[in-house]
């Protein structure tokens, strides 16, 4: 449905977008992750035929983004970042206007204004003027707005910012709703939103694709190696250590310092890496155990899409910053 | 065909739910419903005194009332037409909105012809108001319809040209107050250019006034249409409209 080929887009003073390449097939909905500033608007304008491409190929449906624009408009609903809407206009009269802008016959365009309101439940507020919305409602018309013309393909910039969770959630259960027909490609740097809703994940840092993957794979791949957390009480921390690096499949073994735990009933704590394909949770468990000590914790750490994603996205920025960002997001 | 009135009757309406339409409705209707009084004053004054000297051809209502008020309408046309074309694309740039339009199965010549027909319908109003006046005329005279038909034809056409040119120049900008500000000394400019040939009549100085936009809409105040104004007002308002598709162009390039 949408294939990418190679596409660069070079602004005055930088590259947003180098050299990417992907295929988004029928009915697929793909999430587009990426810290603020990665490519993704860039991307999705070049597809929506806002901005042409510097070098490289881009289509949709079947049809060259710069060489057959108007029919690539045709077939793509778009969701900028902020919402175009028009303050002084009510919501009816806009989607009126939208409607006719995406070439609607004139004798359908009542029926979808109110089938579009209905499905994004702006449908009692239909005569309220845009301006005095709020934010969570404009972006439900931003989204009716883009579904209006029923179209093949929808690209959605960050659907669920600024909105708060319940919206979030609602926004959400729409673009499921969406899926099937729809092919859809949303941005976000929200990652469960990732993990909730797309088939399928582009993770783009610096203008550049770092992992195209089913949201499965990705985990998968990751799982090859495993993390785990472990917190033993009662036990000096120099025989626990030793202790798990003799278990099998055990490659390094961590401390860490608990913000409670100085000289607090000798509860240690550690990250046990393990080899590739090796499950060592119920052999470090047993040897736990076993040696007298009482376990308090156990659970795999470094298994969320935060995890792939960050490591993904490093650069020199320092990982304090990093870390911020997450708690930011 | 159907896009361009798509967007010239949002456009219109636009201008309808904010207070600018009733602004510049009210103020040229202030400004032109002055001149019309001091000039009909004046009219009825010389009238009279002449009738008194015993001079039996009676003054031209349409000289002496007519031809000056539109000449006076359109040197305020000037100073209004900038703050209809200003929000024009400043606007859509500044909310981002410009992104639903340029992303609409539609052509950039058929944003470009709506808005500026939008505008064109927002100034034929705003003249509407100066009609009011004029029509009063009839009542109590019988001035030549025609020469008032050729002066409104000028008003118009100069009025396009006007805004064809700042309508360009609300492409290149996301706030409506430098788009205002620019269109408006660049009208001052085209006023002005004609004062060149006042005091200078060497070939340049022809034709840097040729240039100007009032020169040209004289004539058609005095009820001749000549097809060098005409074509002068024409190419004017094509020239306008394809350096707007050209700075839109341009957007996409730069962005």
């Amino acid at each position: 449905m949408i294939k990418v080929e190679g596409l660069t887009k070079r602004y005055a003073r930088n590259v947003a977008v180098k050299n990417i390449s992907f295929e988004v097939g029928q009915g697929e909905i793909v999430g587009f992750l990426g810290k603020n500033g990665a490519g993704k608007t860039t991307t999705m304008r070049v597809l929506t035929c806002f901005l042409p491409p510097t070098a490289g190929k881009a289509s949709v449906a079947g049809f060259d983004v710069l060489e057959q624009a108007i029919e690539v408009k045709k077939r793509i609903g778009y969701l900028p970042e902020t919402p175009p809407l028009y303050p002084e206009m009510e919501i009816a009269t806009y989607l009126t206007f939208v409607a006719r802008l995406k070439g609607i016959p004139h004798a359908e365009i009542q029926k979808r204004v109110d089938e579009v309101c209905e499905r994004t439940a702006i449908a009692d507020v239909k005569h309220t003027i845009i301006g005095k919305l709020s934010k969570g409602y404009r972006q439900r018309v931003g989204l009716a707005q883009a579904i209006i013309h029923n179209p093949p393909v929808l690209i959605l910039d960050e659907p669920t910012s600024g909105l708060d969770p319940e919206q979030q959630r609602e926004a959400r259960q729409l673009i499921a709703s969406l899926s099937g027909d729809h092919t859809i490609i949303l941005s976000t740097h929200i990652l469960s939103e990732v993990e909730q809703s797309c088939t399928k994940v582009i993770i783009i840092n610096n203008g550049e694709i770092v992992a195209s993957d089913s949201v499965a794979n990705l985990h998968h791949r990751r799982r090859a190696t495993e993390s785990v957390h472990v917190e033993v009480a009662g036990a000096p921390a120099n025989q626990v250590r030793q202790r798990l690096e003799q278990v099998a499949g055990v490659a390094s073994v961590e401390g860490v310092d608990l913000p409670n735990s100085a000289g607090n009933d000798g509860l240690v704590s550690f990250e046990v890496h393990s080899l590739e394909n090796y499950s060592v949770r119920p052999e470090l468990a047993r040897a736990i155990v076993q040696s007298g000590w009482n376990l308090t914790e156990l659970r795999p750490v470094g298994e969320s899409l935060e995890e792939i994603f960050l490591e993904l996205t490093k650069s020199e920025t320092p990982a304090v910053n990093k870390e911020e960002e997450v708690v930011a997001q | 065909m159907r896009n361009v009135f798509t967007i010239c009757g949002k456009e219109l309406k636009s201008y309808f739910t904010s207070p600018i339409a009733y602004l510049l409705m009210a103020l040229f209707g202030l400004i032109f419903g002055y001149f019309f009084a001091s000039a009909t004053v004046f009219f009825v004054n010389a009238g009279l005194r002449q009738q008194l000297g015993g001079q039996q051809q009676p003054m031209s209502i349409n000289e002496y009332v007519i031809s000056p008020l539109l000449g006076n309408a359109s040197v305020v046309g000037l100073f209004l037409i900038p703050l209809i074309s200003m929000r024009l694309f400043a606007e859509e740039k500044r909310t981002g909105t410009i992104e639903l339009l340029m992303t609409s199965p539609i052509r950039d010549w058929e944003i470009i012809l709506g808005k500026w027909l939008g505008a064109m319908s927002m100034y034929l109003c705003v003249l509407g108001v100066s009609a009011l006046n004029v029509l009063l005329l009839f009542a109590w005279g019988r001035p030549d319809w025609r020469p008032i038909l050729t002066g409104y034809l000028g008003l118009i056409l100069q009025g396009g040209t006007v805004l064809a040119i700042g309508t360009f120049i609300s492409t290149t900008t996301k706030n409506q107050i430098i788009a205002g500000a620019a269109t408006f000394s660049v009208c001052l400019l085209l006023w002005v250019l004609s004062w060149v040939s006042s005091y200078n009549d060497a070939p340049w100085a022809q034709a840097v006034a040729y240039c100007s936009i009032l020169t040209h809409f004289e004539p058609f105040s005095k009820g001749i249409i000549d097809t060098k104004d005409l074509v002068f007002y024409i190419s004017a308002i094509f020239l306008g409209l394809f350096l707007t598709s050209r700075s839109l162009e341009s957007l996409r390039w730069r962005a």
